[in-house]
């Protein structure tokens, strides 16, 4: 059955469309990425404009959030008090961001930047989980239980000032520090596209120390927001927010993210983040593979508004 | 005392006159054209089976009928153009030996969204290259302008030849020889097929009655695609007032996500 999207000006199948919804929506409830690293090449694969893809996903994203922040809420799974401090640092990083695309974009190499901060991002994030978590499944093999990592350790970061008291994370830093890891996320939110997701959760987890169970919810829950600003800044500057696929997404979505948290929860936290780190790292080799390899055209069609 | 009823007489006549006599009603029509134009008989004459294609949200593509008839023999030549757009080319280049980047670009003007030639017969067995070049008929002799002056001559060809082959993969231009039927050397018609990627905008659809390489005659027909329905008011409340479309994009996006989250807890 095909539809027309108005906004993205072109027809598409509904089915298929309903499909990647859940598969995304699925993805955002188990391991609290919203999914956009995915969603966005996949629209484009489909043939959606890159910049309906970016501001459509990011409008997606906002609902499959704010279903999934509700499901880990009730598993007491949200730490709001951290979640206010990396949104503050997060929307003054994606209002940064956003200035750093607009001067990328006069340089006409915004293509590029894309590409390979997915590239470098993906892999750092990927590689790292995926050598942690591997190392934390043999471990907890071996002893049958998991070691904590390394958040008791005592460092210059623990002398910063401003500390606070994240009692749902078991933690007592400063606030300078999730407030900087938001400001970072939130930079490459605005350049990458996404929710930041992939590279919030593990940045809680190993930077701040925060326990597993409680990096989801809380990844979520500062997501809503994030993405929601980026779908007000697509809708007023670029009028890139198509609604009809946004809806259609997210009716996949929303049943996928409820089926994402109910296995994410039948999951060890170790083996969650192993499957995390594997699909981080097959999409950070087909975007550097396609980085690399000789394009099939060399030449690309842009429509510019005259 | 009541003019309207007058005035609308004649009109009335006209309407059940035309449905009476929808035939000679147009052959009226026709001959009062030739007329004016100092002519005998017009020798070709030719229409669409509709001026205006909607693009609702159950949009899939739409095939438009063109129809006509000429006085006697000839090839015809039919032409179909989008609404003129601004086109940037890009081309990519190995950097530092690894990644490939866009590099170079070229932007082009004047490029018509949409570019379909129909003819009877092979183009250059009808006409020589200078009536293709003075009509714009062929992809090779459309005339893009550039937009940036300053772009050297030496490479401007190959992106523009990029930008055609780019648009005919996407079926957005193209040139054929079958699809103009004549019959009996009068009447022709043909199956004008748009795409479910088509630009809206003003259409023109050319149609040429040649002989012996030259144009005996030409008729231009217009033809509007829009957008219809709630696929129109979505696109046009995104653009008027985007800033509230914005937030209803939001609200929307959080109340599903919010109900979503209480159903499925429920079943």
């Amino acid at each position: 059955m095909q539809i027309y999207l108005p906004i993205a000006e072109m027809s598409v199948n509904v089915f298929v469309i309903l499909g990647m919804g859940w598969g995304i929506g699925f993805l955002s409830g188990a391991f609290g990425v919203g999914g956009g690293f995915l969603m966005t090449p996949m629209l484009m694969f489909l043939g959606v404009p890159p910049p309906v893809a970016v501001g459509t996903g990011a409008n997606q994203i906002v609902a499959s959030s704010v279903s999934g922040v509700i499901a880990h809420t009730r598993r007491g799974n949200v730490d709001f008090r951290m979640g206010g401090v990396l949104l503050v640092g997060g929307l003054l990083g994606s209002t940064a961001g956003v200035w750093l695309f607009a001067v990328l974009q006069r340089l006409g190499q915004i293509d590029l930047a894309i590409s390979l901060s997915y590239v470098v991002f993906l892999g750092i994030v990927g590689g790292l989980m995926f050598v942690e978590s591997l190392q934390a499944v043999v471990r907890s093999r071996r002893r049958g239980s998991r070691s904590r990592n390394g958040a008791g350790r005592h460092s210059w970061i623990h002398g910063l000032p401003f500390k606070m008291r994240f009692r749902k994370s078991k933690l007592y830093i400063s606030a300078l520090l999730p407030g900087a890891v938001g400001f970072f996320v939130g930079v490459l939110t605005a350049i990458m596209g996404v929710g930041g997701g992939f590279v919030m959760v593990p940045a809680m987890i190993y930077l701040l120390g925060m326990p597993t169970q409680v990096v989801v919810g809380t990844s979520l829950f500062q997501i809503i927001f994030v993405t929601a600003n980026t779908t007000f800044l697509q809708a007023t500057m670029n009028q890139t927010v198509d609604v009809v696929l946004a809806i259609l997404l997210l009716l996949g979505a929303v049943i996928g993210a409820q089926a994402g948290a109910q296995a994410g929860a039948r999951l060890k936290s170790e083996q969650l983040r192993v499957l995390l780190a594997a699909l981080v790292l097959a999409v950070c080799g087909k975007l550097a593979y396609d980085l690399v390899a000789t394009p099939e055209d060399v030449f690309s069609l842009v429509l510019e508004a005259s | 005392m009541r003019p309207t009823p007058n005035r609308r007489a004649p009109w009335t006549i006209a309407a059940v006159f035309g449905l009476m006599s929808g035939l000679l009603a147009f052959v009226v029509l026709v001959v009062a054209g030739a007329a004016r134009a100092q002519q005998q008989v017009q020798p070709l004459v030719a229409d669409l089976s509709k001026h205006l294609v909607a693009i609702t949200t159950a949009f899939s593509g739409t095939d438009v009928l063109l129809f006509g008839a000429t006085d006697g023999p000839g090839d015809l030549v039919l032409v179909v153009r989008g609404p003129p757009t601004r086109k940037v080319v890009r081309k990519k280049a190995r950097v530092a030996g690894l990644i490939w980047a866009n590099r170079d670009s070229v932007t082009f003007d004047n490029v018509p969204a949409f570019y379909q030639v129909f003819a009877s017969r092979p183009l250059d067995k009808i006409a020589p290259a200078s009536l293709y070049s003075r009509h714009q008929i062929g992809t090779e002799h459309l005339t893009f302008t550039l937009a940036d002056k300053s772009v050297t001559d030496s490479f401007v060809p190959g992106f523009r030849a990029a930008l055609v082959r780019l648009k005919k993969k996407q079926e957005l231009y193209g040139s054929r020889i079958l699809p103009v039927t004549q019959l009996a050397n009068r009447l022709f018609r043909a199956e004008l097929h748009f795409p479910a990627n088509i630009a809206t905008g003003a259409y023109r659809v050319e149609v040429y009655l040649i002989r012996d390489g030259d144009v005996v005659s030409a008729e231009i027909t217009p033809l509007i695609i829009s957008k219809i329905g709630l696929g129109a008011e979505i696109f046009d409340f995104a653009h008027n007032r985007a800033a509230l479309y914005g937030l209803t994009a939001i609200i929307v996006a959080m109340v599903t996500g919010w109900l979503a989250a209480i159903v499925l807890r429920r079943n």
